[in-house]
């Protein structure tokens, strides 16, 4: 078990007051663990971004704590807030980078800014760029480059101080998508390599699938659920977590009100292909697929389906039952399917 | 050569044309008048920069959510003081200020007498530029600079005004034109230079010609003024210029 080195406990943040209050967020609890690579997804809208901003203290919560590294950062004088920003780095959808400096000077900054010798600070600089694959590109500016480029680019800056978090808000909501898997690699390789922790601010369900082993879902303000990416993925047991483990979903409208509906999860290892042509075969029950999703999670697959059962209550209890009885389905019913 | 110019000019109905190519003719009293209009709009622009190159940095990071947040109440009296010089006409602030310049240089006459109303009119106008400048700025780029534990005298000096250079620089060329522009206005008030010639011989005597000449020079000179500046401009911005400086090893 590795040691955590966020810890958020209930922070909220309200902004404005009064009647005009927006509470943005409220009390969340979160354990970042040292090494991980941490996503925080939700829709627009959900809190994300005001949240990661919470852990720098770019945004000061209005109750609660953040520990960062064993610090508590809502503590800190400003000053001291400085210096342990050097420590929980950010990086951003729009790339933030300075248009007149070169990609050197760029990555210099973070160094020039906390007083390292400009020499050493170059040569630093010079290695970051390599590792993020820009070694050519030091002396082109930032309006010269690719969005994928300039990511890279503020990757490095990100490192420049040898951080021990880097947060990544939207940084490749941006970017097309096989760019965005050569960031999610890139990021991969530097939490593996560098043992950074990454905290992954998204919208998007596959960035959390390709790069992140725990995650907590935002939903108006508030943790709907967190746990291991593979569980939430496989079993979404909260309507949050379903809209963006499914976003398509099926239009209810197409369907008689009267249908009893399920949602069957496949848990791994079974085809479900298989499960309704036995259910056919073996029970003589024909169901019908209101809408079916499958993904790939950690390399195994991972699905869900609505099934709209029989309108006969006993052909609907037999059919119940039998996939019941299979394994590594989950079945669960789905009252308000109509509503 | 000058005797048919005449002639034509004449014949134009011109009056007093010998007596005003005479005076044009002389190049060291024209090139005088010009080092004149010149001289003292160029302190002047120095003069306001010094005092309102800070001063529009404060009106923008100063506000309520800008990066060093100062009290409302003195937000609130620059804001005022900046407006209520802007909205003072600049022949009557030219004579406001003649206590002013009388404390300042001793006199309020002649062209140096007139650099003080021109800093005066002109402080406030140059803090509005850099302001303007200075809110093109990309809130997330100041937001990346504060993640990375930059202090607020830092996200001034290394982000801000490196990065608004361009927009600086147009700012600085457009404050120089109305400030020269204001300066021949001082003309009126017994500064010199080519809008006083303008002014005393072509209004006052009647000397066409002198007044067209004055007037194409300063037409002049606000051409060169603006092409120097947006040359600059372009040329320091990186975002239209990305030329690989060479580095030092």
């Amino acid at each position: 078990m590795s040691e955590s080195i966020i810890q958020i406990q209930h922070l909220s943040k309200t902004f404005g007051d009064g009647t005009e209050a927006v509470h943005a967020l409220e009390d969340i609890n979160l354990d970042i663990l040292q090494g991980e690579i941490f996503g925080i997804i939700g829709l627009s809208g959900a809190g994300k971004s005001t949240l990661v901003r919470c852990m720098n203290l770019l945004e000061r919560p209005t109750s609660g704590t953040v520990v960062v590294d064993g610090q508590n950062m809502t503590e800190l004088s400003e000053k001291a807030l400085r210096l342990a920003r050097r420590k929980i780095t950010m990086i951003f959808q729009s790339f933030n980078l300075l248009m007149q400096r070169t990609c050197l000077k760029n990555v210099c900054f973070p160094m020039e800014i906390s007083g390292v010798p400009a020499a050493q600070a170059r040569r630093r600089a010079a290695e970051l760029l390599e590792i993020v694959g820009l070694r050519d590109k030091a002396d082109a500016y930032p309006a010269q480059l690719s969005g994928g480029q300039k990511q890279r680019v503020a990757i490095a800056r990100a490192l420049a101080t040898d951080p021990k978090v880097l947060l990544c808000d939207e940084a490749t909501s941006a970017l097309d998508p096989t760019t965005t898997a050569s960031i999610l690699d890139l990021l991969k390789d530097l939490n593996q390599k560098l043992g950074v922790t990454v905290v992954v601010i998204t919208h998007q369900m596959s960035v959390i699938e390709d790069i992140c082993t725990r995650v907590a879902i935002l939903d108006g303000g508030v943790v709907a659920e967190q746990g291991d990416v593979q569980e939430i993925f496989s079993n979404p047991s909260t309507d949050a977590a379903r809209r963006l483990v499914y976003p398509g979903g099926v239009t209810p409208a197409q369907y008689p009100a009267s249908t009893h509906v399920i949602r069957i999860s496949f848990n791994g290892g079974t085809a479900y292909d298989p499960l309704i042509a036995s259910l056919a075969i073996d029970c003589g029950v024909k169901v019908n697929i209101l809408g079916a999703d499958t993904r790939n999670v950690g390399g195994k697959a991972i699905g869900t389906m609505l099934l709209g059962l029989p309108e006969d209550p006993n052909e609907s209890a037999k059919a119940l039952s039998y996939i019941r009885a299979q394994k590594n389905i989950t079945v669960e019913e789905v009252p308000d399917y109509h509503e | 050569m000058s005797e048919a110019l005449i002639q034509v000019f004449e014949s134009w109905g011109i009056a007093k044309v010998p007596e005003q190519i005479a005076y044009l003719s002389d190049f060291g009293e024209l090139a005088f008048s010009v080092w004149e209009t010149v001289y003292a709009p160029a302190l002047a622009t120095l003069f306001a920069y010094v005092i309102g190159l800070p001063l529009g940095i404060i009106l923008v990071i100063g506000e309520t959510g800008g990066v060093r947040p100062m009290p409302k109440v003195l937000m609130r009296i620059l804001n005022t003081i900046v407006n209520l010089l802007r909205s003072v006409p600049f022949l009557i602030l030219m004579v406001m200020v003649v206590p002013l310049s009388r404390l300042i240089l001793g006199t309020s006459v002649g062209t140096a007498a007139t650099v003080v109303p021109l800093t005066v009119a002109a402080a406030p106008y140059v803090a509005r530029l850099v302001e303007i400048s200075l809110r093109e700025m990309d809130r997330g780029v100041v937001e990346a600079a504060q993640s990375m534990g930059c202090s607020p005298w830092q996200i001034v000096t290394k982000v801000m005004l490196p990065e608004c250079r361009p927009s600086l620089i147009n700012g600085a060329t457009n404050a120089a034109i109305t400030i020269l522009g204001y300066g021949a206005m001082a003309g009126a008030i017994g500064g010199g230079g080519l809008g006083a010639v303008a002014l005393m011989r072509g209004h006052g005597r009647n000397q066409v010609i002198v007044m067209y000449v004055a007037v194409i020079i300063l037409v002049i000179l606000v051409q060169i003024i603006q092409s120097i500046g947006t040359a600059w401009s372009v040329k320091s911005d990186r975002r239209i210029n990305p030329t690989e400086t060479k580095r030092r090893t």
